[in-house]
Formats: C-alpha cells, sequence, structure tokens
C-alpha cells in the first residue's frame, strides 16, 4: 500500500509537485493522469526514492521512503519513465544484475528471472545486447527488471509509451493479472487505457491534485454524461430537433450528425431526469407523437472531456525533475 | 553489512562493462605500451647502471594523470546521460554502496593495468638483483596514487553528465594535486616563500607521498593521506548525487 501525505516538491522557483496525497491499496491500479509537466513523474520518482521530498511524507508498505529508503525500496518495482536501461548488456545479463541488486540466489534466482522473462515476452533476445533491440523490447526489458523481484507495489511511468498496439494491449492484460496481489500506479496519455485497466484515477494539472475517482465517476463529470442521443429517419435537423424539445427534461439539444435521410441529435438533460431515464421518455414520447428514433442511446461522457476541461497546463512546461 | 551483495552486483557489472567494450583493451594496451617507452626510452632503463624500476614508477604519477580520467570518467556521467541512474539509485542501495561499487571496480581494474606490467619486472629481475620490497612498496604506492585518482575522477564525474567535462576536470584536479608537491614547482615557490609553508603545501600533493612508496618505503604516513583524498571525493560524490536528486 501506497501512502502519500501533502507531498511538496519545488525545482527553483517552479512548484512541480504542490501538495498532493493520496492513497493507493493492495488490489487497486491507480491510473496518474495530467498533462506533459504537471507533475506525475516528479511525484512517481519521489515515492520511488529517486529524489527527496520537498515537504511532506510518502509511506510504502508503511515505511518512510526518507526514514527508510531500503526498506521501503525493497517492496518497490520501478519502471521509470523512457524506460532506461544498460544497452550493452544483454538482456539476460541485465536482469541477472537486477536480481542480484535484489539479494535473489540460487534457484530463487532463476525462477524469478524465468517468470520475468516469460510475462515480458522477452525469452528470443535473452542473448541480444539491448542495444540492438526494438524500442518495444528495450521498454519491455525494463519492465521485466521492475516485476522481477514480485513487489508488493509496482510504479509504472508511461508503461505502454512505444508500444504497438499488440504490445500495448499485453501490457494492460499483464497489469491487470497482477493487479489482485499488488498495490499498481501508472501514468498514462493514454485515456482508454484507464477505463480499461484502473479501479480508480488520479488527474493531477499544475503539481496539483485536481480529480481522484474511479474512471466512471470521473466520466460522469463530463457535460454529455447522461445526455441521450437520438437517431431520426425522415426528418431534418430543426424537425427533429423541434420534436425532441416537446418532451418533458430535455434541455440544450444539438445536431451531431447528419446523413443523407437521417439526422442524430443529442439533447441534454434539463433537470435530474438522465441518462436511461430520459431515454425512456424520449422515447415514449416520440412514439406517441408518431416521431419514434430508429436509434437511441445514453451518454457515459467521455473522459477526454473531463480531461480536457480540468486541465489547462502550459503545455511548452518542461517535465520537471530531470536532472 | 547488509549491502555486501548489492556492492557486489554493481562492481561486476562495471567490470562486466569495462571488458565488454574496447575501452578496456585499448586502455590496457595504450598503458602497457607508453609504460614501456617511457621506461626503456626516457627513463634511460638500461643507461642507469642499477638494477632497479625506478625509471618506470616516475613517470606513473605522469601517466596516470591522464589514464586514470579515462577509465573514471564514465562512471556516473554515463549513468546521467543514459538515464540509468534513476534505475540504480531506486534499487535497495545507499548512493554510498553505489558509489564504493563503482569505485573498487575501477580500482580493481587498475589493480590489473598495473599487474601487466609484470614483464618490466621479470626482465629487471633477469638483468640484475633488484631490491624487490622496494618494487614491491612501489606498487603499493601506485595502486594508492591511482585509486586517489580514480575517486577524483568519480567526483568530477558525477558533476555532469558529459564525459569530457569529467575528464577534462579530472586532469585538471590531479594535475593540482601533483604540482603543489612536485619539486621543480616547489624549489621554485620555495623562493618566495618560507621553506615551512611550502613544505605545509607540499605534503598536500601527491608527489611527496608518491616518493616514497617509490623509493621503498611503505610510509603510513602516504597510506593515511591517500585514503583520505579517496574518502573526501567519496564523499563529496554522495552529496552531490544526493543533491542532484533533491
Amino acid at each position: 500500500m501506497i501512502k502519500v501525505e501533502n507531498l511538496r516538491k519545488t525545482f527553483g522557483q517552479k512548484v512541480a509537485v504542490n501538495n498532493i496525497s493520496f492513497e493507493v491499496h493492495p488490489g487497486e491500479v491507480l491510473g496518474f493522469l495530467g498533462p506533459n509537466g504537471a507533475g506525475k513523474s516528479t511525484t512517481m520518482r519521489m515515492i520511488t526514492g529517486f529524489i527527496t521530498p520537498g515537504a511532506g511524507r510518502v509511506s510504502v508498505c508503511g515505511f518512510d521512503v526518507v526514514d527508510h529508503p531500503i526498506e521501503a525500496k525493497r517492496r518497490i518495482g520501478y519502471l521509470p519513465e523512457a524506460a532506461p536501461s544498460y544497452g550493452e548488456m544483454t538482456v539476460g545479463g541485465f536482469l541477472g544484475w537486477a536480481a542480484d541488486m535484489r539479494g535473489l540466489t540460487g534457484t530463487q534466482r532463476a525462477s524469478a528471472i524465468g517468470a520475468a522473462v516469460d510475462a515480458c515476452s522477452l525469452g528470443s533476445v535473452l542473448d541480444q545486447a539491448i542495444d540492438t533491440l526494438s524500442k518495444g523490447f528495450r521498454h519491455r526489458t525494463c519492465l521485466a527488471q521492475a516485476i522481477l523481484h514480485d513487489p508488493e507495489v509496482l510504479i509504472l511511468d508511461e508503461p505502454t509509451d512505444g508500444l504497438d498496439p499488440n504490445q500495448k494491449h499485453e501490457v494492460r492484460q499483464l497489469i491487470r493479472r497482477m493487479s489482485e496481489k499488488k498495490t499498481i500506479i501508472f501514468s498514462t496519455h493514454i485515456l482508454e487505457e484507464v477505463e480499461e485497466t484502473c479501479t480508480r484515477a488520479i488527474i493531477i494539472d499544475g503539481g496539483t491534485l485536481v480529480a481522484n475517482g474511479t474512471p466512471a465517476e470521473l466520466k460522469a463529470r463530463s457535460v454529455t454524461a447522461g445526455a441521450v442521443r437520438a437517431r431520426f429517419a425522415g426528418l431534418d435537423a430543426d424537425a427533429a430537433r423541434s420534436q425532441l424539445a416537446s418532451v418533458a427534461g430535455v434541455g440544450k439539444i444539438e445536431c451531431i450528425g447528419q446523413e443523407v435521410d437521417q439526422v442524430v441529435m443529442r439533447a441534454y438533460p434539463s433537470g435530474a431526469v438522465r441518462g436511461d431515464e430520459l431515454a425512456a421518455q424520449v422515447v415514449t414520447e416520440l412514439t406517441r407523437a408518431g416521431q419514434a428514433p430508429i436509434g437511441i442511446a445514453t451518454e457515459l461522457g467521455r473522459l477526454d472531456d473531463v480531461f480536457r476541461s480540468i486541465t489547462h497546463s502550459d503545455v511548452h512546461h518542461s517535465d520537471g525533475g530531470r536532472a | 553489512m547488509s549491502g555486501l551483495p548489492a556492492i557486489r552486483a554493481i562492481a561486476r557489472r562495471e567490470l562486466g562493462q569495462y571488458f565488454g567494450s574496447p575501452v578496456a583493451y585499448v586502455f590496457l594496451v595504450i598503458f602497457l605500451l607508453l609504460a614501456g617507452i617511457f621506461t626503456f626510452t626516457f627513463g634511460a632503463f638500461f643507461n642507469r647502471g642499477e638494477a632497479s624500476l625506478a625509471s618506470f614508477f616516475t613517470w606513473i604519477p605522469w601517466l596516470f594523470l591522464f589514464l586514470v580520467p579515462a577509465i573514471g570518467m564514465r562512471m556516473w556521467a554515463e549513468e546521467r546521460r543514459a538515464g540509468t541512474w534513476e534505475l540504480l539509485l531506486t534499487m535497495p542501495v545507499t548512493a554510498g554502496q553505489a558509489i564504493l561499487g563503482k569505485f573498487f571496480a575501477s580500482w580493481l581494474f587498475l589493480a590489473l593495468a598495473l599487474a601487466l606490467t609484470f614483464p618490466f619486472w621479470l626482465t629487471v629481475n633477469w638483468l640484475g638483483e633488484p631490491d624487490n620490497g622496494v618494487i614491491v612498496a612501489a606498487y603499493v604506492g601506485c595502486w594508492l596514487l591511482g585509486g586517489a585518482y580514480l575517486a577524483v575522477t568519480c567526483m568530477t564525474s558525477s558533476f555532469t553528465r558529459n564525459q569530457v567535462v569529467a575528464f577534462i576536470i579530472a586532469v585538471i584536479l590531479c594535475l593540482l594535486f601533483i604540482l603543489i608537491g612536485f619539486t621543480p614547482i616547489t624549489d621554485m615557490l620555495a623562493r618566495y616563500a618560507s621553506p615551512d609553508l611550502v613544505d605545509a603545501v607540499a605534503a598536500f600533493g601527491v608527489m611527496t607521498h608518491f616518493d616514497s612508496f617509490a623509493k621503498g618505503v611503505l610510509d603510513l604516513r602516504g597510506i593515511v593521506y591517500f585514503a583520505a583524498v579517496i574518502a573526501l571525493a567519496l564523499f563529496i560524490t554522495a552529496a552531490v548525487i544526493r543533491n542532484r536528486r533533491s
């Protein structure tokens, strides 16, 4: 389990991380979201003990990372951003080194390396120098290093960055498989990944925590959440609009698609009636009026809408903390 | 000491890195070539009329001045450039253990380079009857001197992510360590300052201490001196690494 309390870090004048607090428990997969330079990597670097917190506390499995760094680090597997590794080593040599660093010996060492190699599909490149591998393999080599010692806590900084769609899928599967027993934090720019993999998500902007909730909760904050999308045949946009406007509970209406003889309209709720209830109301009333839509769907909201509406960091900020 | 396996793992990786690249072999060849040239040509090994390796040991502080920083310059600079220090320092080790592992690996490599000069020793033993005790003491002096240079290079390597910059600063610092105790310089200074002051400053230089080893004296003060230089430089390295991360 990870506990972060009032964490703060400044680099010169720039506040990279400002008073962030959250907890992650075993079994949870926490998605770490935010624009570039929002402070995601800096926060992760403080959790893993790479940089010292300016203020606040971080504890990993009950061990404070400043007071008991070795005990805390023992329990962490870390994939740094850009997945660094010693390029002139072979994959097998590198993982052997990581196992030695973790104090693994004998059969335990061999089986740990074997399991990590299998999980990251590295069997075919064990004897190759890391420098000669494709980005996907290099990335997974570093990931293998992170999961090698079966750590209780996994911190993964953009684990799917630079992978092709199949590899991305595999890594997500891997994260989900491991999540049962472990406490996992991973950062990403891919919002579908959060919906697919995370039990909870945190959004950081300008060093400040701006949202913390399940993907569904976050999506519900989207402006389109709870709206109804309806498709009409044989009506033009204006006609469809006036039909929808007559339904109780419908507020703003917009046309979001037009084809030869069909229109797609989005109706926002005006009050407490929303989502499925609103859809049912639209169908009933318009059927009675003889203008039933040929298709209807409710909108759960979109994570990228929420993301865009609550983050507005300057994209030119550099990701602080890279010394 | 609980960090021992990790220190060993770091040292083994460093040594593997030396021999996994041509750098180590190039270094060894250049070192042995230059040592040979200096000893037998400029050192007038054959004209001295004595069975000793003095002509070899005289050149060591100057040879090491360039070769040792070349061994050590990548120690931290490369880790910083490649970002691998983030990996290394989030392993369950302290910064001090990581520094020790790297330092001992390079010091061991230097010991190997020195050991490979054994043909010189064989030659001098074949030609005459040298005092092998003196030679052993002088070799110990070389190794301690190289350790001091290496520690200084380890420190400068932690200042930057550019190996060349690390090399240049290390050479300058090591040169200063030579010059403050180098007889031509101290003789010149003695004309302007009191001899006591010059001697006191020279005691901080490497030459004063290296010379006594080269003469065959296993000087305790010399051992303490080199150990102190190494400890200080490595201590500063630890402070720099901790500071870079905060």
